[in-house]
């Protein structure tokens, strides 16, 4: 029995469509990220699952029980939101302990579980302050805290890093992760961060404009994202999609890149997937990540490995590798070279391609087909 | 609140002495003549008589008299009984304090309502109940006169407190509502999630984080309702009247000397209350006043 | 766009989930209840009686509009309205002009800025009747300001506006003014600190004076405040009740009567609540007549905003 089934859900405003169908089930122990661009509809999403929004269609299952009716502290769930929400007038005790009185908790055993909690997150020392006392990273454990000691089937987190500099967003997540590790609990976690989203998941569901566009693990969806526009959305910095013409002459295929009438480039293809026969003399779209582009050249030139020749438009050094903005047939793609290239700016340079990354994608639909 | 900003400074010569003169002349100059009533008011009211129709009224006493305050108090004439104003003084604080509870308990629970339980028409019945703010109370005069007739309390400190009430909850709706639209929902939210209902949110998360704006609204409506004169006058007679309806009456029915000095004594009595409010809560006094002035 | 968290249902029984979801509505009632019955009905009441000819008691027949005729004949009414229009026009100007004036002084850095700011504020303090008593005294002519300034040796000073039938009105400016200046202060004060620095900064790099600059640039910006001290101090002229109750009486003879002074002598000590009535309804027929343009246009403003 799965933990959190989502069927066919809808949400309605009025005459708009917020959420168009949803179907997801998430498992016990899996930290599913609902992750999108804004009014894509995952905080909705979340609320609904919360019982904080009434669903328009559709049904939501906790632990094999039909949900849509209960009051959010019926459905066992316990939620971090993006501003922590703690109770600015009781201390982080009282807090952690709050949703535990509501439910007529007997006081002894409230303490031994604040008690619990606190040590696991290691803020015992932080009991008797105030949120106002606290620092933000803090505070998010508190939040974590009172989600935790609940001991609920499904952990929702709203956005919870948004709030926080960048460096404490790193460590706060690994913090997250390990905390997920060590219980095994199940959470639904949402975000608009595309590294959260790879970092933290066990699978992830890409959304857009209140439509579910894949579900995933975290490779499938990095590897083989089902249209363009995860394929745009997920990875930085995103995917190259090179539109262009495929096609078969005597000696093999090789997908022509000509675009503004530059004089076109080829990428020569040792074999085409079979779903790309169809597109043989039509236009395709190609995805490639910067990293199946380098300038890392041994065993290139043949079969897997075709060599291209491009112009360097722009270098910008990352650190560990350079990136760089090359035009081929008149498109830039981005590549990454090894940190010690000393190509420049207007130079025109080899690099080899990496086909076993090599996505094809419908130019119309978007959708992948191989 | 913006920082102050350096009025352009810049390079400044001679010129900015001379303005600094003036500008200071200027609000000294003002504040001379808004002290000056309250100054007058204290002055004559420890003056004797005589003095008072000897000298100018800016003058200091020559002997101080405490006399006319305890005339005033408890024995100048308010209509035809002679006991002071004690009485009245009374009067307008059992009246003031019932009424500035309950309608400011009452603007709670609905600021509440309008803001975090939102439900369809809630805009438009805020626009209603806020319509009360604007209205001149002479429309309401008679028929309220009627009604606290025919109910039995025309003429009573219960009756002025429910009529304090229901013109002050447009007021105290009004503040909250505009402070609790900008309380978090997720404390809501998070409330609910802890399986806290309608009440214990209110109660264990709404009321404790609320000390600014009760202080704010107490002191408005404590100020606006002991003030008040028009509903006092119309609305009680005799021996139930407020403070203002009294003061009005000593200063204005005249048999015989004027004692003028007993009128201030009184005045100043009236209005000593609220002046010390304004001192200790000054701050959220012109929170308050600054709140009632944003529409909508 | 936000989620209605108030339309999370509760579970347990039908009748309990019934009630956590109208407990808002219930609670809200009492409040709404009141509004329809003190401030709805009770205007449709007086409305209704000033179309009877009732007298000292409510007279239930209809008389179209005989009583807003014989209100608009009466010479108490029509010294009201012109007094109404004297005072409205003055105490709104100089509350305004008083009230920047204060406020822009007071933005210059003063170091008592604290205290002064305390003192142009605590008349708003005052019941409207003390305000009236203390100054109904410094008028007093023979034993107030007139004795003051004729001890400074200026014989021939007269300053009996209070009894002069034809001045007793600036009186009762003089007191409005001094009573509500500070609040419009207050407002212009906040605003003037709103303002965004750099535009005034901009300004000084580019040569302006600090005169102009105000003249040119920050007083502009200041349209809204102007508004709303507008609306509120028309708002406070037309009510204008006790200051005139405690200052003059409407005297001397009636020569300070306002309508709502002659809404009150008419209603409770003449016996003529039909005409009472029909001076109260005038009454919130004008300030209905300020405030609905106003709202309209904030409300106009606001969705152009939101665009």
């Amino acid at each position: 029995m799965a933990s959190l089934e989502l069927v066919n859900i809808r949400k309605r405003y009025g005459e708009l469509d917020i959420l168009q169908g949803i179907d997801i089930s998430v498992d016990a122990g899996e930290l599913l990220v609902l992750v999108g661009p804004s009014g894509c509809g995952k905080s909705t999403l979340l609320n609904m699952i919360a019982g904080l929004d009434t669903v328009s269609a559709g049904e939501i299952r906790i632990g094999g029980r039909r949900v849509n009716d209960l009051h959010p502290s019926e459905r066992d769930i316990a939620m971090v939101f993006q501003s922590y929400a703690l109770y600015p007038n009781m201390s982080v005790k009282e807090n952690i302990a709050f949703g535990m009185e509501m439910r007529k908790v007997p006081k002894p055993e409230r303490e031994q579980a604040v008690k619990e909690v606190s040590r696991t997150l290691q803020i015992d020392h932080l009991l008797d302050r105030r949120p106002a006392q606290l620092s933000g990273g803090q505070r998010q454990r508190v939040a974590m805290g009172r989600a935790l000691v609940r001991k609920p089937r499904i952990f929702l987190f709203d956005e919870p890093l948004s709030n926080l500099d960048a460096q404490l967003r790193v460590d706060m997540r690994t913090e997250i992760k390990k905390l997920h590790q060590r219980l095994g609990a199940t959470i639904v976690y949402v975000t608009h961060d595309q590294i959260e989203a790879m970092t933290l998941a066990t699978r992830i569901a890409v959304m857009r404009a209140g439509e579910l566009q894949q579900l995933g693990s975290p490779a499938e969806i990095y590897n083989r994202p089902a249209n363009t526009f995860v394929a745009g959305f997920m990875g930085s910095p995103r995917m190259n999609l090179i539109p262009g013409t495929l096609k078969n002459e005597g000696s093999g295929s090789y997908l022509e890149v000509a675009a503004d009438g530059a004089g076109p480039a080829r990428i020569l293809l040792p074999h085409v997937p079979d779903a790309t026969r169809g597109y043989l003399g039509r236009e395709i779209t190609a995805g490639l990540r910067p990293e199946a582009i380098s300038d890392k050249l041994d065993g290139g030139g043949s079969g897997n490995r075709p060599v291209i020749e491009a112009t360097v438009e722009v270098t910008e050094p990352t650190g560990p590798d350079i990136l760089a903005v090359l035009l081929l047939g008149g498109r830039e793609i981005t590549a990454r070279l090894r940190p010690d290239s000393t190509l420049k700016a207007g130079e025109r340079g080899r690099f080899a391609i990496d086909l076993s990354k090599l996505v094809w994608f419908d130019p119309s639909t978007g959708a992948r087909v191989a | 609140m913006a920082q102050k900003w350096d009025s352009p400074q810049m390079v400044r010569g001679t010129s900015a002495h001379w303005s600094r003169f003036i500008i200071y002349g200027l609000l000294l100059f003002f504040a001379a003549i808004y002290m000056l009533p309250l100054v007058v008011m204290l002055l004559t009211s420890v003056k004797p008589l005589p003095e008072i129709y000897s000298g100018s009224i800016i003058a200091l006493p020559h002997e101080w008299t405490l006399k006319p305050w305890i005339d005033a108090w408890g024995e100048t004439c308010v209509g035809l009984s002679c006991h002071g104003i004690k009485g009245y003084f009374w009067n307008s604080t059992k009246m003031t304090v019932a009424a500035v509870i309950i309608s400011t308990a009452i603007g709670m629970l609905n600021g509440y309502v309008l803001t975090k339980w939102r439900f369809k028409g809630a805009d438009l019945l805020f626009g209603l109940i806020l319509f009360g703010c604007f209205i001149p109370f002479q429309i309401v005069l008679i028929p309220m006169a009627t009604l606290l007739g025919k109910l039995g309390i025309a003429s009573s400190t219960p009756g002025l407190v429910l009529v304090h009430v229901i013109y002050g909850l447009a007021f105290t709706t009004l503040y909250f509502r505009n402070y609790y639209v900008a309380f978090p929902d997720e404390l809501i939210r998070a409330a609910m999630i802890d399986g806290a209902k309608f009440f214990s949110i209110f109660f264990r998360i709404l009321v404790p984080n609320s000390a600014p704006i009760v202080v704010v609204t107490v002191i408005w409506q404590f100020t606006n309702i002991w003030n008040d004169f028009l509903f006092g006058a119309s609305f009680s007679t005799g021996e139930s009247a407020p403070m203002t309806v009294a003061l009005n009456n000593v200063v204005n029915t005249s048999t015989g000397e004027r004692e003028y000095n007993v009128h201030m004594a009184a005045a100043v009595i009236a209005a000593l209350p609220t002046l010390l409010v304004y001192i200790v809560g000054g701050r959220y006094f012109v929170r308050g006043l600054m709140t009632g002035s944003v529409k909508g | 766009m936000e989620s209605s968290i108030s339309s999370a249902p509760a579970a347990w029984s039908a009748a309990s989930r019934w009630l956590q979801r109208s407990l808002p509505k219930l609670v809200l009632s009492p409040t709404l209840i009141a509004s329809l019955i003190f401030v709805y009905g009770f205007i449709l009441w007086t409305t209704y009686l000033s179309f009877t000819p009732s007298k000292g008691y409510p007279i239930h027949e209809l008389v179209g509009f005989l009583q807003y005729v014989r209100v608009w004949n009466h010479p108490r009414w029509q010294v009201a309205i012109h007094n109404l229009a004297v005072f409205g026009i003055l105490y709104v100007v100089l509350c305004m002009v008083l009230g920047l004036l204060l406020a822009i002084l007071l933005d210059q850095r003063i170091r008592q800025e604290g205290a002064l700011r305390a003192i142009y504020l605590y008349p708003l303090a005052l019941s409207f009747i003390v305000t009236g008593t203390a100054w109904k005294w410094m008028l007093n002519p023979g034993l107030g300001i007139e004795k003051l300034v004729q001890g400074w040796g200026f014989q021939n000073f007269k300053f009996d506006w209070i009894v002069s039938e034809e001045m007793a009105i600036y009186c009762v400016v003089m007191a409005g003014v001094w009573q509500a200046t500070g609040f419009v202060m207050a407002m212009f004060l906040a605003g003037l600190r709103g303002i965004d620095q750099d535009l005034v900064k901009a300004a000084s790099l580019d040569g302006a004076s600090l005169p102009r600059i105000y003249w040119r640039i920050i007083i502009p910006q200041l349209r809204p405040v102007f508004m709303g001290a507008l609306i509120i101090l028309g708002h406070l002229a037309i009510k204008s009740y006790e200051l005139v109750v405690a200052l003059t009486g409407g005297g001397p003879g009636y020569a300070t009567e306002l309508p709502s002074t002659f809404m009150y002598t008419h209603t409770f000590t003449r016996n003529q609540l039909g005409m009472g009535a029909a001076s109260a309804v005038m009454m919130l027929l004008t300030i209905v007549a300020i405030m609905v343009p106003y709202l309209y246009s904030e409300m106009r403003g606001a969705r152009k905003r939101s665009h």
